[in-house]
Order: C-alpha cells, then structure tokens, then sequence
C-alpha cells in the first residue's frame, strides 16, 4: 500500500519539478502515438467507411478478418515488424530499426483495424439511413464516402479515441521494435515497464499515472472539441 | 426553354425474393404537368416511381428516357415517403445537393435563402434538420428537391401525415414548379388531391397498370373495375 502512495507523491514530484526527462519521455508517447493515430485514420476512416457502402464478393469475409485483426497481439506485431526491418530483412537497408519510426509503423498496424472495424460498424448504420437519398442525387463513390464521414464525424470520433487509447497503452510493439532506448525510443509503456523490473516501484507508478492523466486529458480535450454530449445525436 | 423529357417502359419486372412486385409492366409518359400514380397498399406504386428514377434494379425490360441517361439522371429529383435529413442544419440541407453540383458559393447562399423563406423556415437556418418536426422535414425535403430545378420530380406520398394547412403550402408549391416547366410525378392516397392537382392518373393494382387516363375522364368515369372500386372507396384487395 505504501508503494501507491509513494507513488502518487513521486508523481506529483515529478510533474511539479517538472522533470525533464519525464517531459521528454511523455512528449515522445504523444509523439508517437498520436503520429500513428492520424496515419491510421486516414487509412482506417475511409476504408470501413468505403467497407460499408461497398457490395462485393468477399465482404464477409473481409468484415470478419477486419474483426479478427483488432485482437492482433501486439508482441507479434511488434516481431514481424522487427523481421522487416531488422539488417538481414526486406527493408533493412533503411536503418529503421530501434527509431521511432519504426514504433510508429508497428502501431499503425494495431491500431488501424480497431478504427476501420468501429467505422464500419458506425457508418453501416448511417448508410442504411443515408441510402437512398445518396443514390437519387446521383452522387459518385467518392462524394457518398465524405458525406459520409463528414455526417458521422463525431461517432468516427469514438473510433479515433478508441484507436488513440490502444496505441498510447500498447507496450509489447514498441518495446521489440523501438528497443527502449533512453533520450531515443523510450516512452511512457517503456519506461513503465523498465522501472518495474529494475523495482523502482515508485517512479514506475507516477508514470503509470501520468500516463492515464494523459490518456483521460486527450479524451476530455476532444470530446469538449467535438461537443459529443452536448448537441445530442444529429 | 426547358427540355420536356419522356419516359418509356417496356415489359419491366421488378422482382424481389423470387416474388414479383412490378409488372410487366408497358408505359410511356411524355406530357409535362402532374402524373398521379394511385393505387392501394402494396401495389407498387413506389416501386413504380423508383423504377421511373432508376433506383430500383428491374429484373427484366427496359427503361428508356428521351435523352441521354447521365442528363435524364441530372434532370430528376426524388421525395421519398418518409424524408431522409442530412444530420446537419437546415441551410446545409438545402446547400448539399446545389454543392454536388458544383455551384459557386454567392448563387447557392441565395438560392438557399430564397427556398427556406418558401417553406418558411428562415428563422432556423442554423437549426439541425433531424430535429424538425415531420411537416417541417417533409418540406424541407421537397425544398432541396425543387432547388435543383429539376426537369423531373418524383413525389412519394408528399403530403402523407400533414395537416391541411401544410398540404396547401406544398401544393401551392408544387404548382409553382409546374408551372415553371417541371414535370411531376407523384403517388398520393389522398383521391381529394389527386382531383386537385392531377393531369392525368396512373392507375396501378397488384403490380399492374390498371388504367391510364386523362384526370378528367378519370374521375368522372374510370373504366377499370378496379379503379371504380377504388374512386367509390370500396376496399381493393
């Protein structure tokens, strides 16, 4: 018990001192995750928006293996990333390995099939009322997918949350692909992570729980931004 | 001068799960004015009108407009039965379909202007349109219809669930838009309106075109058993 309050008065230390490698560290998570967000979502927002307007073959499928890899553990996706970018893989000769680069690209592939399957889900339902209005004004592919997304914007923004959630907490990735180097790679799941096992329990807490404060300010700001709750569904 | 454009159909079914809902069906409409589709539940007549506005896929047959598809397909405007709101404000509704169209800013704000103080929502321009009452949207609906200037206008039960003075607000409208050169087509169960409005009647029952006249003839004397039946208000099953 008494590690917790420890580690809420380390917390507060470290914030009020504004720690300097604390900063660094928190600024590099936000860097990070937040980079790998807006990738994600400009691929993600318009293919489940594109998945749910679009009729073809293989849908199911598709919509199942979408489902499927939202569960993708992310240790494994941290080691084929690792294989890609290692020196002797396809992509090694681009010295990606162990850069934030290559954290970043390992969280774009968590992340992206959670945001498309929640768009999915979300835009489904507005295409269902948006169908035949869409079609009489004869409107193309293209213009039916920002209405779509435009008109959907604040459930997308549940998505994106949902996504940016994943992605700030996601440890097993980053750590293989990232390798947890002080002032370079290392962020606040890593850095958690290394406290731990060096057993200093208390600085591992504070940044447990600047991580969340962190986690619950992004949440507030945009729902606020967005006025999710205020204006009520339309 | 606007371009009258006609339709023909020729042997169009419409089928859904193996049952068949539409024809065949044989038809040409070419005059400008008011087309009522009547008929009672379930006898197509939106199925008619989608097919008309080549939403509904048909089974077999074909349907051919006067004039090259892409322009037919420019050139018509649907209201459907229970109007679709766009979830954003009234002005965006009425701005949408003039914005696909690619209009500059200036002449859409003014057209958008001029068309919310006809349906007498000026007041709530900024208002979101999925919170309006049913009338509202219902003329809303018809507003971003007829904002387009379209050649052709599809009505599916425009007037279904309105009072008497919005029923006369929207016909007053609608013969405006005739009179200006469009041609409307429209399904209505109120036989009150289709005798003040109609030019002629399209009769339809059980998937088939019953009887098509001209109003007057119409009224004072269908010749389809089914079509009498229905102007005497006998039930028609």
């Amino acid at each position: 018990m008494s590690e917790i309050w420890a580690g809420i008065a380390e917390a507060f230390r470290l914030i009020w001192s504004l720690d300097e490698d604390l900063i660094d560290i928190t600024i590099r998570s936000l860097k990070v995750s937040l980079t790998a967000l807006f990738i994600a979502c400009t691929l993600a927002l318009p293919f489940g928006t594109w998945l749910a307007i679009r009729r073809f073959r293989y849908r199911r499928f598709a919509i199942a293996a979408l489902n499927a890899l939202m569960g993708l553990p992310p240790v494994v996706v941290g080691l084929i990333v690792y294989l890609l970018l290692s020196r002797s893989g396809p992509f090694g000769v681009m010295g990606l390995l162990f850069t934030p680069t290559a954290m970043i690209m390992a969280q774009v592939i968590i992340i992206t099939p959670l945001i498309a399957s929640i768009t999915h889900q979300a835009m489904r339902e507005l295409w269902s009322e948006y169908h035949d209005l869409l079609i009489s004004f004869n409107t193309t592919k293209q213009q039916r997918i920002s209405a779509l997304i435009w008109d959907g914007r604040r459930t997308l923004m549940t998505a994106a949350l949902a996504g940016f959630g994943r992605a700030i907490g996601e440890v097993g990735a980053i750590m293989i692909v990232g390798g947890n180097i002080d002032q370079v790679t290392r962020v606040l799941t890593t850095a958690i992570a290394l406290e731990t096992g060096k057993g200093d329990f208390a600085l591992a807490l504070g940044l447990g729980f600047i991580l969340i404060a962190l986690s619950l300010v992004v949440n507030l700001t945009i729902h606020t931004l967005s006025r999710t709750e205020r204006e009520g569904r339309w | 001068m606007r371009q009258y454009m006609s339709v023909c159909l020729q042997d169009v079914v419409v089928e859904r799960r193996g049952k068949t809902v539409l024809g065949p069906m044989t038809l040409e409409l070419s005059d400008a004015g008011f087309t009522m589709v009547l008929g009672p539940n379930g006898a197509g007549k939106t199925t008619l009108l989608k097919v008309l506005h080549g939403v509904e896929r048909v089974s077999s047959g074909s349907v051919s407009w006067s004039v090259p598809s892409q322009t037919a397909r420019e050139g018509q405007a649907y209201v459907f039965q229970s109007p679709i709101m766009l979830r954003r404000s009234v002005r965006a509704n009425l701005a949408y379909p003039l914005q696909l169209l690619g209009l500059d800013k200036a002449d859409i704000s003014e057209r958008v202007t001029k068309w919310a103080a006809r349906i007498g929502l000026s007041a709530a321009l900024d208002f979101p349109a999925p919170r309006l009452s049913g009338g509202e949207q219902q003329k809303l609906a018809l507003a971003r219809a007829l904002i387009r200037r379209p050649n052709t206008l599809f009505l599916d039960e425009p007037c279904a669930n309105l009072d008497g003075r919005s029923v006369r607000e929207i016909e007053e409208i609608l013969r405006e838009a005739v009179q200006a050169g469009t041609q409307i087509i429209m399904t209505t169960h109120d036989l009150g309106q289709a005798r003040r409005l109609a030019d002629r009647v399209v009769f339809v029952n059980k998937g088939q075109i019953e009887e098509q006249a001209p109003a007057t003839a119409f009224f004072n004397a269908a010749s389809s058993l089914g079509a009498s039946a229905f102007l005497n208000g006998d039930i028609v099953e």
